[in-house]
């Protein structure tokens, strides 16, 4: 590992010297700085900053610190009542002693696991920009179906964001430049020919809290997520699902696609295409249809389609109270 | 820097920063229970307890960690006087080769921490449920690999475990 200086972040609108990154739970940062793909001069503990409670917002809904630990959000009774999907979504994640650490800021920032990314030995456009993406000929097994570019497929492995991108929550971020707050779905960008940007954080700017609107149709929410072992895995597709269905049809609904994409992908296709439908399996197949009309698959991942096309269906189906 | 392991004391001088709590544990205090398995988060065969918390000691960088108290398998029980989990591994042999062991143990009571405060877990469905059932216990340890195998008898080793 490359040497770094530390320091804890002493306010939130400090910013950051060129070469220093923010430092969270460390359970990404660290593994990449081990790994020789991050190699920052600085790291800047930002824990120790007043962001680790989850409060009530003045006009309901509710502020989530971003220094909140994923353990503690899942548990919140707040969470798991009004937004069981992002209480299940973080509980699908990693493992009880990872939880303990990872943040929600470090969390929404993890990066991809695309294994040329992750080993530095490897050319990638993602960790040295211009040399390459051998993934689209090689290991792209569990890399994106939608909104890839030639430049780089990769997909983002959160699953507490996918919940997020279904609840309209919105990021708050403060800054040498002023505060300002983003739609979650609006954090993470497609990569285009630069995939080696991630986010629309400038340098410097710190993710203070993550916002959960007033969202009566969340209280009736799930998180399902596939993958290789039964735990402890990350997702090779998932989706984050809340509905609410009036008379047979679907009143209101949100949802939101894993593992398939860059981002956290909000379906509003599918969503469009299911407002007013009868809530049957058939409409649920061809919302999700809808949905994963723009899908580009490569030679080894055409299965996602397939996977999130059946999730969808079985998450929506689960939440009218007809499991199958 | 000061960091409180097992109840005693310690000002590591000199530290480089780039070392982990783990190689602290292992390599300057010589506590070589919690071991290094993949030393990328992947294993639990590093877990510890710190402020009470099971964590993976090798995501770690100690110098985070001023003040911390951490808690190592040698820190649990007492000679002659095992904790309940150690107990409880022993009578259900919990074990084979026993390298996962101390990060197993350490993980378990943390976990049985989480469950008297009433976390859920991913299998969790409702409130009434019984956070301990063998799918529950199964879920909450999966950060722990066994590469013996070793599953099946650690489950009761550790309900037992929480009745005591
Ligand atoms: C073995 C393993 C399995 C895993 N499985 C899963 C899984 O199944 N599902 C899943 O979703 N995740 C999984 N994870 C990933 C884990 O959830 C993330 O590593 C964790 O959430 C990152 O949070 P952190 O606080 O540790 O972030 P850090 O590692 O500290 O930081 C990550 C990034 O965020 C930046 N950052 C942190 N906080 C802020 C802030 N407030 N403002 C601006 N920038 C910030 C940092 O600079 C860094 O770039 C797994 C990880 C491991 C090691
Ligand atoms: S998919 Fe993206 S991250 Fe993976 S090798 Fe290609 S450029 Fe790198
Ligand atoms: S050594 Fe830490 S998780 Fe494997
Ligand atoms: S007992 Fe051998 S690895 Fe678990």
């Amino acid at each position: 590992m490359k040497t770094f200086e530390y320091r804890t972040a002493t306010g939130l609108a400090d910013g950051l010297e060129p070469g220093a990154v923010f430092l969270a739970g460390g359970t990404n940062l660290v593994d990449l700085m081990k790994l020789g793909v991050a190699t920052p001069d600085v790291l800047v503990d930002v824990t120790r900053l007043p962001l680790d409670q989850v409060t009530e917002l003045p006009g309901g809904g509710v502020r989530i610190g971003s220094a909140v630990r994923n353990s503690d959000l899942a548990a919140d009774r707040r969470i798991r009542t009004g937004y069981p999907v992002l209480s299940q979504a973080l509980l699908a994640g990693a493992s009880g002693q990872l939880r303990n650490m990872a943040t929600t800021g470090g969390n929404l920032l993890q990066r991809t696991r695309c294994r040329y990314f992750m080993d530095a030995t490897m050319p990638c456009n993602k960790h040295l920009p211009g040399s390459g993406c051998p993934a689209r000929e090689g290991d792209h097994r569990n890399l994106a179906v939608l909104g890839g570019s030639d430049a780089c497929i990769a997909t983002h492995p959160s699953d507490m964001a996918v919940a997020l991108a279904a609840l309209d929550a919105v990021v708050q971020i403060d800054g040498p430049a002023g505060s300002r707050s983003i739609p979650v779905t609006d954090l993470h960008r497609l990569p285009g020919d630069t995939p080696e940007r991630d986010t629309a954080l400038e340098h410097g700017e710190l993710i203070t809290a993550v916002d959960l609107p007033v969202l009566p149709v969340a209280a009736r929410s799930a998180y399902r997520k596939a993958r290789d072992r039964a735990s402890y895995a990350f997702a090779v597709g998932a989706v984050a699902a809340a509905l609410e269905v009036k008379d047979g049809l679907v009143h209101d609904v949100r949802l939101a696609f894993g593992a398939v994409a860059p981002k956290p992908w909000r379906a509003l296709a599918a969503e469009q295409a299911l407002r007013g439908q009868p809530a049957t399996r058939e409409s649920f197949l061809a919302a999700a249809d809808a949905e994963l009309a723009a899908a580009q698959p490569l030679r080894d991942n055409a299965y996602k389609v397939t996977l999130i096309r059946n999730l969808t269906a079985a998450t929506l189906s689960a939440l009218t109270g007809d499991v199958r | 820097m000061r960091l409180t392991v097992n109840g005693a004391q310690h000002h590591l001088v000199g530290l480089d920063p780039r070392t982990t709590l783990l190689d602290v544990l292992r390599e300057r205090l010589h506590l070589t229970g919690a071991k290094k398995g993949c030393d990328h988060g992947q294993c639990g065969a590093c877990t510890v307890l710190l402020d009470g918390r099971r964590v993976n000691s090798c995501l770690i960088l100690a110098i985070t960690q001023p003040d911390a108290r951490v808690t190592t398998v040698e820190g649990l029980g007492h000679r002659g006087e095992p904790h309940p989990v150690q107990q409880g591994f022993l009578e259900h042999d919990g074990f084979q080769c026993g390298y996962c062991t101390p990060g197993q143990i350490c993980s378990a009571v943390g976990m049985l921490d989480e469950v008297a405060q009433g976390w859920p877990s991913a299998v969790t469905e409702s409130d009434s449920e019984d956070l301990l059932a063998d799918a529950e216990i199964r879920e909450r340890m999966s950060g722990n690999l066994c590469r013996c195998g070793a599953y099946p008898n650690m489950v009761p080793a550790i309900r037992e475990a929480a009745g005591r």
